[in-house]
C-alpha cells in the first residue's frame, strides 16, 4: 500500500507540544494526563481541560486503540482513510488508519500505533489493523 | 395574540449572484447591505449597530464600517464560522433590548469559488488543535462524513434515508430561478453519484457558490413604524461543542444545546413550527440537526426525513424551501444568514408560491458553523409574523 500513499502535511508545533513530537521520533504515543484530577485528555495541553489544572503530565500510551469511526477520502488522487480512533487510555484521537485496504476498514475494529513521517520529517502517530 | 418580541427582523436580502466574477467581497457586502435597508425602508445613516464575521474583509467591523460609511455605536464581530450570523441575531436583539442601538445590520459575503473544495482549513499554526489535526488531512467533507459514519453505526441511518433530504431540497430548489442546482433529484441520483467520503455522495453536499445576504434587526417600536412586514425574533439560543478533551460523541451536534434554549425563550416547541430552515452542507447535518432540535427522537432521524417528509406542500415539515445550501446557495460556505433569510420570506408570505407554507406564523432557523465531527458553534432562531 505504502507505494500509493499521499504525503502527510507537517505538523504546525508549538513550544508546548514539542514534546509530543520528540516523543513520536522516539516512537513513542506521548498522552497528557492531569496530576490532581487523574483524567487523561487529548491533544495535550499544559492545562486540564477537565479541571483547569496546571499539573498535567507526559506519559506514553499503549499503542492500542479501536476505530470509533472514519471515512475513506475518495476524490483525490491517492485514497486515504481519516479516522477516530479511541485509545485504550480512553481519549480519542483523529488519525489515519494505514497498511490496509480501505474498502475493509470497519468502525469497532482493533488497531495498533504505527508511524508515517510527515514532510518536514516528522514522526506522524497512525494506526494499522491487528492482524490475527 | 401577540407574542412579546425583544426585535424584529425588518429587512432581508438574499444576492442574486452565485459567482461573483466582477464583484469585490467588500462590494458584496455593501451591496447586502443596501438590499437590506431598502427592504426594510431604511437608510444606512438609521444604523447604529453592525455585526459581521470573519467572512467580512479587514479588521473585525472596522473596515466595512468605513466601507459603508456608517456611524456606529455598536458592534460584535462573533466568528463561529456559517453559525455566525444567528448569533449576531441573537446579540443585536440583545443590544437593542439593552438600548446599545436600535438598528443594526448583519452582513455576510464572499467569494469561495477561487478556493478549492478540497484544501485543508487552516486556521494559523498557532491553533491549538492544529498539529493533531492537519496531518491527517482532515476536509470538510471527511469531517462530516465521520459524524455520518458513527451515526450509521449507531443507529442504523442509510444512504436512502440521507439522500431523501437532497432529494427534498431540490424539490424546492426547481422553483428558484437563482438556484445554483435547480434540477430535480431522486434517491436513486444521490446513490449513483460519486463517493467522496464514505458515506458521502457528491449529491450529499452542498453547492459553492458566492454571494451574501445581510439582514436589519429593529426595536419593536421602530419596527411598527416600519409597516406590518416585520417578522418577531421571538427566542434564540447559542452553544459551543467540542471534542471535550478527546472523550468525543459525535453522534450529536451542538443544536442540543442551542435549540432548546430558543424554543424555552420563545414559549414554543418543534411540533408548533411551520417550517424549519435547517443549515445543510451536507444532508448529515440536516438529519441530526432536526434530532437535537427535537423533531424527532434520537436516532429517528433518518427515518424522519424519508419518504419527502421535508417537501413542502408533501411532508410534514417543509425545510429550506429555496433549495438550501444543498441547492441554492452558500455564500462564502457559511450557511445561517440564507436559512434566517428563507424564513423571513416564508413569514411574509414571500415565499416561491410553490413552496409557500400556507399560513405561515411560526419558524425556526438554524446555523451551525465549524464541522460537526470536531468543533462547532450552534445557532437556533424562532421567528414569527408580525401577528403572530
Amino acid at each position: 500500500m505504502s507505494q500509493s500513499e499521499r504525503s502527510y502535511p507537517q505538523p504546525p508545533v508549538t513550544v508546548e507540544t514539542q514534546p509530543f513530537w520528540d516523543g513520536a521520533a522516539a516512537g513513542k504515543l506521548l498522552l497528557k494526563r492531569c496530576r490532581d484530577c487523574g483524567e487523561t485528555h487529548y491533544y495535550p495541553r499544559a492545562l486540564c481541560p477537565f479541571c483547569f489544572s496546571g499539573e498535567t503530565e507526559w506519559y506514553e500510551a499503549s499503542g492500542q486503540g479501536r476505530i470509533y469511526t472514519y471515512s475513506v477520502m475518495r476524490r483525490v488522487p491517492a485514497p486515504y482513510v481519516i479516522a477516530f480512533v479511541t485509545l485504550a487510555e480512553g481519549v480519542s484521537m483523529m488519525t489515519n488508519i494505514v497498511d490496509c485496504d480501505p474498502d475493509t476498514v470497519a468502525i469497532g475494529q482493533d488497531v495498533q500505533l504505527t508511524f508515517r513521517e510527515t514532510e518536514g520529517g516528522y514522526a506522524l502517530p497512525v494506526f494499522a489493523p491487528v492482524t490475527a | 395574540m401577540s407574542r412579546p418580541s425583544k426585535a424584529y427582523i425588518a429587512g432581508a436580502y438574499e444576492h442574486p449572484t452565485r459567482h461573483a466574477v466582477d464583484i469585490s467581497v467588500a462590494q458584496l457586502h455593501a451591496d447586502v447591505a443596501k438590499g437590506a435597508l431598502a427592504d426594510a425602508g431604511l437608510t444606512k445613516d438609521d444604523v447604529d449597530g453592525y455585526f459581521c464575521a470573519g467572512d467580512a474583509p479587514g479588521l473585525g467591523g472596522l473596515s466595512m464600517a468605513e466601507y459603508m460609511g456608517l456611524k456606529l455605536r455598536y458592534t460584535d464581530t462573533t466568528e463561529t464560522g456559517g453559525s455566525s450570523y444567528v448569533i449576531h441575531l441573537g446579540h443585536a436583539a440583545e443590544a437593542i433590548a439593552a438600548g446599545k442601538c436600535s438598528v443594526a445590520l448583519i452582513t455576510l459575503a464572499g467569494r469561495p469559488k477561487m478556493a478549492s473544495a478540497g484544501a485543508t482549513r487552516n486556521y494559523g499554526d498557532d491553533t491549538p488543535d492544529g498539529g493533531f489535526e492537519v496531518p491527517f488531512s482532515p476536509t470538510i467533507v471527511n469531517n462530516y462524513a465521520m459524524a455520518a459514519m458513527r451515526h450509521c453505526h449507531e443507529f442504523g441511518t442509510t444512504s436512502e434515508q440521507l439522500a431523501w433530504v437532497k432529494v427534498a431540497a431540490s424539490q424546492h430548489a426547481q422553483h428558484n430561478k437563482h438556484a445554483v442546482r435547480q434540477e430535480v433529484v431522486t434517491v436513486e441520483d444521490v446513490l449513483h453519484s460519486p463517493m467522496i467520503a464514505d458515506p458521502l455522495h457528491r449529491l450529499d453536499c452542498c453547492v459553492i457558490s458566492d454571494g451574501g445576504g445581510a439582514l436589519v434587526v429593529v426595536s419593536p417600536e421602530i419596527a411598527k413604524s416600519l409597516g406590518d412586514r416585520g417578522v418577531k425574533l421571538l427566542g434564540q439560543g447559542e452553544a459551543v461543542k467540542h471534542l471535550n478533551g478527546g472523550k468525543i460523541d459525535l453522534t450529536y451536534t451542538g443544536a442540543v444545546f442551542s435549540g432548546p434554549k430558543a424554543f424555552e425563550e420563545a414559549n414554543l416547541t418543534p411540533a408548533d413550527m411551520d417550517c424549519a430552515m435547517i443549515y445543510d452542507s451536507f444532508t448529515i447535518t440536516v438529519l441530526m440537526t432536526l434530532e437535537d432540535l427535537g423533531f424527532c427522537e434520537k436516532g429517528q432521524g433518518g427515518r424522519f426525513v424519508a419518504d419527502g417528509n421535508l417537501i413542502s406542500g408533501v411532508g410534514k415539515l417543509p425545510f429550506n424551501t429555496d433549495g438550501g445550501g444543498l441547492c441554492n446557495n452558500h455564500p462564502t460556505n457559511r450557511g445561517g444568514m440564507t436559512k434566517v433569510i428563507e424564513a423571513v420570506r416564508q413569514l411574509r408570505g414571500e415565499a416561491h408560491p410553490k413552496v409557500q407554507v400556507p399560513d405561515c406564523t411560526l419558524a425556526l432557523a438554524h446555523g451551525t458553523g465549524g464541522q460537526i465531527g470536531t468543533r462547532m458553534g450552534s445557532a437556533t432562531v424562532i421567528l414569527g409574523r408580525n401577528d403572530a
